[in-house]
């Protein structure tokens, strides 16, 4: 019988994503981090289905509103719900996030693997612009970008992707500089294995898991830089709602309308700390080196 | 360790030049004609050529940059093209501001965030440990815009403890104008620096000569003091200077948050005004101030640890 055979075997393991997640809801930060990271992430792609108003929809009556049933979060000045305006705004913070990671990600870490491989000119290049750009002071270059090409999201994603290069190529370089002289790269060589082969199989695969730690650690700076550049006015142009644009809103009439400033920071607060948390639970439940060390 | 800081101050040289380098061709080269975009679309064209030759834009690309760089070696920054004022003494003016706010947000992180970080090393794991590690972990990550705007609404709207916005006036209402900044500034640090130190300590903690030292009796607290502080500072030195770039980067948003005149300030309104010699200013300004301090943090780890002393 040929099903017995199929019988005899070990129950299948659950898929890895699943059994990462079960051992991150396993830690308190992982639970901490999962919900927020989950209820940010909802918001930006359930949207259009879960805003209660339109987030341009101009309300004169409710102008300066504060929180009532009618408008949970209050109103700004020109009488927008803010619920909404927060809503509509992940869903742009989340793009800008995943525009901005994705492609620095892509650059810093295929630069970090050729340098570390062992392309020492192209490396040395790589490593002076990156030092040239760690030494520039982000806002002030941001903003002198800003004003040059333009103000916008699409400014905001370059300024992202510009300053999260330097990172993802420090970490892949040097990770593939200590790769690259284990035993089985070495193996993976002498059978013949191209230069390409190895990078591309041998190495990219094992630095993953610490690419991922560091995403999740660097979105509340891609928040930040959203946030810093929509508050100073050279971000997203009205009437676009995102975190920083309301920021901006808030801190005009934060006299009047205090409420206002104060809503709009709660979104970036608990994207920060859900981010960070969970960046901190993957790092332990995804780096072999970190041990957790006796409990006294 | 006199080649070794040769060696640093002129990579550092290097960084500069290059830095130079790119924003004098984004400025100057990449959107055509900063004339244009400063006299803005409907001047005439006698003016735009008029300051084109004023500003030396009628030159050759490469002599314009060797103008530009013979200029800044001597610390002349250009000209202000609105006022005529020169750049230097604007910049040298605001300077004191922006470097008494930075240093002292860092100050407070550092006398709050080393000793802390210390404690929960030594007392790893206990509940003060958990709540200290949670608190940072949750401030670090903030962004300071938010921080800021949250510190005036709590501080100065609410409870009208101190003074909002200005520079103050006198040197105890100077110094009441800088607490709220500062400790706003700061609170990240602190977090980042509590867990810096912490980890440091807890890998020195580790080694063979602590084990020695408990085993013959010294105390904890002089243990940790005495012993243990100056090697696990090292590291915790390296995370300040690399630092420094984003303390300043977010001195920008908090001197715009508080309205104090600075360095931010300065190139925020220049940049709204669309006068870039001053924004070019403001940004090299920052970036010479990042590679001394960075060119120091790595002298002063090499002479602190005797380890990276001698892989030299």
């Amino acid at each position: 019988m040929i099903t017995a055979h199929d019988d005899a075997r070990e129950p299948r393991p659950a898929p890895a994503l699943i059994l990462l997640a079960r051992n991150l809801w396993s830690s308190a930060a992982g639970r901490v981090g999962l919900s927020c990271v989950l209820l940010i992430v909802g918001c930006a792609l359930l949207d259009p289905w879960i805003v209660p108003y339109d987030p341009n929809a101009i309300d004169v009556s409710a102008r300066l509103a504060a929180p009532s049933f009618q408008h949970w979060l209050g109103a700004d000045q020109l009488g927008r719900d803010l619920l909404s305006r927060i809503i509509d705004g992940s869903r742009v913070v989340m793009s800008i996030v995943v525009i901005g990671v994705g492609v620095a990600l892509a650059i810093g870490m295929a630069a970090g693997v050729i340098a570390g491989y062992g392309f020492r000119t192209v490396g040395a290049m790589f490593a002076l612009f990156c030092d040239v750009i760690r030494s520039l002071p982000m806002m002030l270059f941001a903003l002198a970008v800003a004003s040059l090409i333009g103000t916008g999201l699409g400014t905001v994603t370059l300024i992202v992707i510009v300053f999260l290069i330097p990172v993802y190529f420090r970490i892949a370089r040097n990770q593939t500089v200590v790769l690259k002289q284990s035993e089985y790269v070495t193996a993976a060589r002498a059978m013949g294995a191209s230069s390409l082969r190895v990078m591309l199989k041998h190495i990219l695969p094992n630095l993953i898991g610490q690419m991922v730690v560091l995403v999740a650690m660097d979105v509340p700076t891609v928040i930040g830089i959203e946030a810093g550049l929509s508050f100073l006015g050279e971000g997203a142009r009205p009437p676009l709602a995102t975190w920083g644009s309301l920021l901006r809103d808030g801190f005009a009439f934060i006299r009047e309308a205090p409420h206002i400033a104060m809503v709009a920071g709660v979104p970036i607060v608990i994207a920060t700390i859900g981010f960070t948390f969970l960046g901190e639970a993957l790092r332990d439940s995804l780096d072999p080196r970190v041990t957790r060390g006796p409990r006294h | 360790m006199v080649w070794y800081g040769l060696r640093r101050i002129a990579h550092g040289g290097l960084v500069l030049v290059t830095a130079v380098g790119m924003m004098f061709w984004f400025i100057y080269v990449v959107p055509g004609d900063p004339a244009s975009v400063i006299l803005g679309p409907r001047a005439d064209e006698a003016h735009r050529v008029a300051l084109r030759a004023e500003m030396g834009l009628d030159k050759p690309i490469p002599l314009q940059f060797a103008r530009f760089v013979e200029r800044l070696s001597v610390g002349d920054l250009g000209k202000d093209v609105v006022t005529q004022e020169p750049i230097a003494g604007l910049i040298a003016h605001v300077l004191p501001a922006t470097l008494a706010l930075t240093f002292a947000g860092l100050g407070w992180a550092l006398i709050v965030g080393v000793p802390l970080g210390c404690w929960c090393a030594m007392h790893r794991n206990s509940w003060g440990d958990r709540l200290v590690g949670v608190v940072s972990m949750a401030t670090l990550a903030l962004p300071s815009t938010i921080l800021g705007i949250y510190a005036l609404l709590l501080f100065a709207v609410t409870l009208h403890w101190l003074p909002a916005i200005g520079l103050g006036s006198g040197v105890g209402d100077e110094f009441r104008h800088l607490l709220l900044p500062a400790l706003t500034l700061g609170l990240g640090w602190a977090g980042y620096l509590i867990r810096a130190v912490r980890s440091s300590m807890l890998e020195v903690l580790q080694e063979n000569h602590v084990r020695t030292f408990r085993a013959f009796g010294v105390p904890e607290p002089r243990l940790a003091l005495r012993y243990l502080l100056k090697i696990t500072i090292a590291p915790v030195i390296a995370v300040v200077a690399i630092g420094m770039g984003s303390l300043l980067s977010n001195a920008v948003i908090i001197e715009i948050i508080f309205l104090r005149p600075g360095i931010g300030r300065l190139a925020y309104d220049a940049v709204l005004q669309r006068n870039f010699p001053i924004v070019l200013g403001a940004v090299l300004v920052a970036a010479v101030f990042y590679v001394i301090c960075s060119i120091v943090a790595e002298l002063l780890i090499a002479s602190l640890d005797p380890r990276v002393r001698s892989a030299l």
